[in-house]
């Protein structure tokens, strides 16, 4: 299927959204700006997902990155006065931030083209209208499969035990 | 529609885009439409309850009792407080209203009329559900005033908190119907799933309202403690859009209350093809007589205090929709409906031929799963309010309070 | 999936924020502006405002978000289980009551360090 000229067209806007709210969440000396800005970045990735026909990701997306993680984010700003009254964020540690973002980023591009194009390569162009609504029972059958991903599903439960025991660990500990 | 306009000679493309951009707006009107009426039918009814005539003047019956405060909210003057972040806090409104007008999209009305039948949708509902939620932090936050900040952080983690119950009590009715769209779902409600698994449906039912912050989750909008929460420094058009996403609101949850549990559009043959609007009308019904009963308990119980709402979150509800899962999750299983067995069976003729011709092939495939989850829901529903009714006797006597018996309670309030 | 329901989607998303958009512009052209420095101060029941907006909030806070995205993290295993439901054998469905019992174990271990009480 060639992509018209309407997909390209939403896909531009939702590019124009992850990096427009990518560039307001560094830039911006207000924490509850860069949350916020977040907030738009995450919605493109959204969209992206819907456009590469995972709904399912696209509703999680929403759901767990901006209606949880965002959340959660601003209340820990909402925790740290230093921060909250802060009008210029003082960064001295922008030239280790720049360092890690490249190599991530060259990481991440080495690892996409290699996997692109070796002998097996991982990334399947398959057309969208194939993809239907069974994908997720599928992903909802491989999940607790014993020969699919049922050992990676409980030691998820578990971290995720381990992640809450945790924070209360460490917001207990001043009592 | 689409096809309408094809065929008249439009590329298909814009038409496609034409045609949803119609049907949007239709749809999202209706919300805007229903608020106009609600508003009027609650100060009815609340009128009623506490023994006033409530709007009278303005039209007959005092029908036109929204339009004139529509007048006069265009003509307030809006103040925009200082130190307020301007765009965040224009913005808070607006976002408030469309998370939740957004809802509609995924809502069926009938068989054919759902605006886009999305295999998430009951994903989607939740999650744009939670846009909205944002927008309460945004206005609190934006408006520089402390009592803003904490009635939005306090609303913020109550609503949260109470996402927890109903995304587990949400899980339900997806495995019993194999499916998240909302249209599968009522496709697979035979029987209502009301009548399958109603501790389900009680748990979805009050958490939806501690959504919506109405009575007696109504602590978003504490004016004794907090004066009004997050939407303090809001006046005119921009506070009544708040206002107005809360009237949209607590009918959604009606609407998506029925269409998950009450069986949606079926129901006496509606919603069968040739029967569309019936099963609107249908759908309708069900979800005012949801709404009656918000309005009742909105006009007749106290709020909550702010620490019981949350332990009878966590130490009630989150607990006993995790024990409802795993009694669900055991006992449907072996309970399946075999919805092309039940067809030859009702072909067979007997008793199960005459069932089937009245309630439906649907209602026998169901049935068996149906009784064995309705007796387990009401064991485990009698359970629970034997613990709570306990834990209640037990904090009772602890701060030496008697409970007074019923008799006493009505001769007192004669008094 | 059909790319048309997502379309229809998009539409409506732009149409809701739309709409409560036009009544609030609609007052800005009608109503009065006299804005006065009495006027635009924070809303404090008429007391002067002390300070910042900002107050110290309590880890509490921090603590229910906390658990509320474990929880919403559970959600996005649960529902494609759910989905599968009625293809499931009895491993599955102990693999996911094993599941739901872990998130159950760190519920009770929230109660019993009282994280989850209202100071």
């Amino acid at each position: 299927m060639q992509p018209e000229f309407g997909q390209w067209f939403i896909f531009g806007l939702f590019t124009v959204f992850i990096i427009g709210g990518g560039i307001g969440t560094v830039t911006s000396s207000n924490l509850f700006h860069a949350a916020l800005w977040l907030i738009i970045s995450l919605f493109g990735v959204a969209g992206f997902f819907v456009l590469l026909a995972a709904p399912f990701l696209a509703a999680i997306q929403v759901l767990v990155y901006i209606g949880a993680i965002v959340v959660l984010i601003i209340f820990a700003i909402m925790l740290t006065r230093r921060l909250m009254g802060l009008r210029e964020a003082p960064n001295s540690q922008w030239a280790y931030g720049l360092v890690g973002a490249i190599v991530t980023f060259a990481v991440l591009a080495l690892g996409l083209v290699l996997a692109s194009t070796g002998e097996s390569p991982l990334l399947v162009s398959q057309p969208i209208s194939e993809i239907t609504g069974e994908s997720i029972r599928d992903l909802g059958i491989a999940l607790v499969d014993v020969n699919q991903y049922v050992l990676p599903f409980i030691v998820a439960s578990l971290l995720l035990e381990a992640a809450m025991v945790g924070a209360i660990v460490i917001a207990r500990e001043d009592e | 529609m689409a096809e309408f306009l094809i065929n008249s000679g439009w590329n298909p493309n814009l038409a496609q885009i034409v045609a949803s951009t119609l049907g949007a707006v239709v749809l999202a009107s209706f919300g805007l439409v229903w608020v106009i009426f609600s508003i009027w039918l609650e100060r009815k009814f609340a009128g009623r309850v506490q023994d006033r005539i409530g709007p009278n003047r303005t039209g007959p019956y005092g029908l036109f009792q929204t339009f004139a405060d529509i007048g006069k909210l265009l003509t307030k003057e809006d103040i925009t407080p200082k130190g307020a972040d301007k765009h965040v806090y224009n913005f808070a409104p607006i976002l408030a209203v469309a998370g939740i007008i957004a809802i509609f999209a995924v809502i069926p009305f009938n068989h054919a009329w759902v605006g886009a039948d999305l295999n998430v949708g009951v994903l989607y509902f939740v999650a744009v559900g939670s846009l909205a939620t944002l927008a309460i932090l945004l206005a609190g936050w934006s408006s520089n005033n402390k009592y803003a900040l904490l009635g939005a952080f306090r609303a913020i983690a109550a609503l949260i908190s109470y996402e927890v119950p109903m995304i587990l009590s949400l899980a339900v009715p997806v495995l019993l119907a194999g499916s998240m769209s909302m249209q599968d779902i009522v496709k697979g409600q035979s029987i209502a799933y009301v009548f399958v698994v109603p501790v389900s449906a009680l748990i979805f039912f009050v958490s939806q309202l501690a959504e919506v912050g109405r009575s007696p989750f109504d602590l978003i909008e504490a004016e004794s403690e907090i004066i009004a929460g997050f939407n303090i420094e809001y006046s005119g058009m921009k506070f009544a859009m708040f206002y107005a996403g809360e009237f949209i609101h607590a009918f959604v949850i009606c609407i998506l209350t029925a269409v998950l549990f009450l069986g949606g559009w079926r129901g006496l043959g509606a919603g069968e093809p040739g029967y569309e609007l019936f099963g609107f009308l249908m759908l309708m019904a069900k979800s005012v007589a949801v709404y009656a009963f918000v309005m009742l308990l909105r006009n007749t119980l106290p709020r909550i205090r702010i620490d019981h709402m949350m332990a009878f979150n966590w130490k009630f509800l989150v607990p006993l929709a995790l024990v409802n899962l795993l009694v669900v999750t055991f006992l449907a299983r072996p309970f399946v409906p075999d919805y092309a067995a039940a067809e030859a069976l009702v072909a067979e003729g007997g008793l199960a031929g005459l069932v089937g011709t009245i309630f439906g092939a649907g209602f026998i495939a169901e049935l068996p799963r149906a009784v064995v989850l309705l007796v387990a829901n009401v064991i485990l529903f009698i359970v629970a309010t034997q613990l709570l009714h306990r834990y209640g006797e037990a904090q009772r006597s602890k701060l030496g309070v008697q409970a007074v018996p019923p008799m006493r309670a009505t001769a007192m309030a004669s008094d | 999936m059909q790319p048309n329901e997502w379309l229809f989607i998009g539409i409506f998303f732009v149409v809701a924020l739309v709409i409560p958009t036009v009544p609030i512009v609609l007052a800005q052209l009608l109503n009065p502006k006299r804005p006065s420095k009495m006027k635009q101060e924070a809303y404090e029941c008429g007391v002067e405002t002390v300070g910042d907006a900002w107050v110290q909030f309590k880890v509490q806070y921090y603590l229910y978000a906390l658990i509320f995205l474990i929880f919403d993290i559970e959600m996005l295993f649960l529902f494609p289980w759910a989905v599968a439901y009625n293809q499931l054998g009895l491993f599955a469905l102990v693999a996911m009551a094993g599941f739901v019992g872990i998130l159950g174990v760190a519920l009770i271990y929230a109660w019993r360090k009282g994280a989850l009480e209202w100071l």
